[in-house]
């Protein structure tokens, strides 16, 4: 029911830039949008509680994120996962991938009921993205800070192939962390990608504390632009604004664009909200009935 | 004395005409395209080829970015910087998802010479190895180089092949035609089996000359397939010869050795001696130098044939 996707078959640039333009500005009102996110995030909540471990935190921080990609920004086809011409999403931080089962899964990819097998012996839904058992998961990730390197790769070569498709790349701002984001954040700025845009879900906490205090990775603005980038920063949980940053950045030329995106850790659920506890915890049965009842 | 040749000669030449045929072929390196060849490549094809500069992690990550999306990418950069300092990116951003990378290394082994132990790769092979899906080769000469190549461009799995900075005799024959998975029998015998790879294929072919001379006759194998393993050939010389000596430059750790050790040990044990280096970093010296002081030549390897050969039963 939630299968409202913009499936686009054609890979023709002027079909992609009117549907996209058709939707500008219509997201700040638009509440079904705003209801496929508490439905994500009842499936995020309810799956890690049933697997009984696993990362709500980053997972509840990403769901606007996620949601307008799978349902208003890529072109993809659920029922053709390897469609040459789909716009490629990449979840760079693994550890988050119940919010992309949950949009996979609620777009059609795979039956919802599937979710229920999460982390459990001989899934296709493993406790990090893995390419080889689900469909739709892009590469595999888990070990943080691969991700942004991948989709260098892969925006390079959908310019070899001069393809109308985008990358976009989920990152966290605990990634920032790590050497080699930068090494593609260089690398990305040097060949001017312009068909690649990173989203650094910026909820400031990580796994044993706020990022601040850990290592803190700020300015990421500046950082990004001092590496030839093209920077939005947005209120993550606005879809109005992640929609517009997203439409924006395709049309930058010559240079990446990253969204950093300022979100809350365990977003939607009073006691997960911003409480590193709930990073890589999974809520017992009571906490996952007032977390049902808080996202109803 | 036949003509010596560069395998990463052949291998930056190779590319090359790889690149002709295939458009899908994109080559990286990271600011080390004049030393392991893909320079050649460079000049042919600047559209294909992307300098990641001193970055081997994202290249590692880019090549798989590349490759999950219909490109053959072809990645070089020394052994060291191949492997063990991004061991993590090949492993989950190649192996985990079966991407098409080819990850082609050059100045491996002691033979590197005067750079000294930073820059002598001796555990490339057993990390690499350790992957699952990964096909490793290690060519013995140039013209094995330019088919192990080709091989691996057409092999639908993510591979490491493995190259020296010097240059190497011929050793394969004109008419050899490398196969993956598959041992070459280099000299046929009976009283023991030399397996070499890469680099130690001459000396054991020079130990193997030597002990005919002595009445030892000893069959030789150039084991270039590290994996898939050829265990046919690995138990039949066990059966056939009784007595094994494996050779490489590498540590005895996790290499050939070790392999075929695994490999007799499950279907047909054999007494064996291993010529290898015995966990130790190496050092700065002329190659053939530190060959002789890490116990890596002809006469080290006849020795070891005449050790494990009074162990026989
Ligand atoms: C290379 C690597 N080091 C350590 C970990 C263990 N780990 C998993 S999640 C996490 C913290 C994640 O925080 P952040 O990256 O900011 O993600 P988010 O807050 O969005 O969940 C850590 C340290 C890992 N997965 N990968």
């Amino acid at each position: 029911m939630y299968n409202n996707a913009i499936v686009n078959d054609s890979n023709n640039q002027a079909n992609k830039t009117s549907a996209l333009n058709a939707n500008a500005g219509v997201f700040s009102s638009n509440e079904d949008l705003a209801a496929v996110c508490k439905k994500i995030r009842r499936d995020i909540v309810t799956m890690i509680a049933k697997a009984g471990s696993g990362h709500p935190g980053g997972s509840l921080s990403a769901v606007e994120i996620v949601v307008a990609l799978y349902w208003k920004v890529l072109r993809h086809k659920p029922a053709d996962p390897v469609w040459k011409d789909r716009d490629r999403f990449i979840l760079s931080k693994g550890h988050a991938v119940p919010v992309l089962y949950a949009a996979l899964a609620e777009q059609g990819y795979f039956p919802l009921k599937e979710l229920d097998t999460l982390r459990k012996i001989d899934s296709f839904l493993q406790g990090h993205a893995d390419h080889c058992c689900t469909p739709g998961i892009e590469m595999s990730s888990g070990s943080l800070g691969q991700g942004l390197s991948f989709s260098v790769g892969t925006a390079l070569a959908g310019r070899l192939d001069k393809a109308s498709w985008r990358v976009y790349a989920l990152l966290s701002d605990g990634e920032c962390e790590e050497g080699q984001t930068w090494e593609a954040a260089m690398s990305a700025g040097m060949f001017k990608l312009d068909n690649l845009t990173a989203i650094v879900d910026k909820n400031g906490i990580q796994l044993s504390g706020f990022t601040k205090d850990i290592m803190n990775s700020d300015p990421l603005t500046k950082k990004f632009e001092s590496f030839g980038w093209n920077v939005i920063e947005i209120d993550g949980h606005d879809l109005t604004q992640v929609l517009d940053a997203l439409k924006k950045a395709q049309t930058v030329k010559g240079q990446p664009t990253v969204i950093i995106a300022r979100t809350v850790k365990g977003k939607g659920v009073s006691f997960m909200e911003n409480n590193v506890e709930f990073h890589g915890k999974a809520p017992n049965a009571e906490q996952l009935e007032k977390a049902l009842k808080e996202l109803a | 004395m036949p003509e010596e040749v560069a395998p990463r000669e052949v291998f930056g030449k190779t590319l090359v005409d790889l690149g002709k045929e295939n458009p899908d072929i994109v080559v990286l390196d990271a600011d080390l395209a004049s030393s392991t060849m893909t320079v050649y490549f460079k000049q042919a094809f600047p559209e294909r080829f992307f300098e990641i500069g001193i970055a081997e992690a994202n290249m590692m990550g880019i090549a798989a970015g590349l490759a999950a999306n219909g490109k053959i990418p072809f990645a070089s950069t020394f052994a060291v910087f191949a492997t063990s300092r991004c061991f993590d990116q090949i492993r989950v951003s190649i192996a985990l998802s079966k991407f098409n990378v080819k990850i082609v290394s050059t100045h491996s082994g002691l033979s590197v010479g005067e750079d000294g132990a930073s820059h002598q790769a001796l555990e490339d092979l057993a990390l690499i190895c350790s992957l699952p899906g990964f096909t490793v080769i290690v060519p013995a000469d140039g013209t094995e180089t330019a088919q192990v190549i080709r091989a691996v461009a057409a092999h639908p799995t993510p591979c490491y092949v493995r190259l020296i900075r010097g240059k190497v005799p011929q050793v394969m024959d004109n008419g050899y035609k490398f196969e993956i998975g598959k041992a070459a029998l280099m000299r046929q015998g009976k009283d023991a089996t030399i397996m070499a790879i890469g680099t130690m294929m001459a000396p054991a072919l020079e130990a193997a000359d030597a002990l005919a001379k002595e009445n030892i006759n000893c069959r030789v194998l150039n084991m270039s397939t590290l994996k898939p393993i050829d265990e046919t050939a690995i138990v039949q010389a066990a059966a056939e010869t009784g007595a094994i000596v494996t050779a490489e430059e590498h540590q005895e750790h996790g290499g050939l050795g070790s392999i075929v050790a695994r490999t007799i040990a499950k279907h047909h044990p054999v007494p064996m001696e291993f010529v290898a280096v015995k966990d130790k970093f190496g050092m700065s010296g002329k190659p053939a130098e530190l060959l002789a002081k890490y116990g890596l030549t002809a006469q080290d390897i006849a020795t070891a044939v005449k050790e494990v050969i009074k162990r026989k039963r």
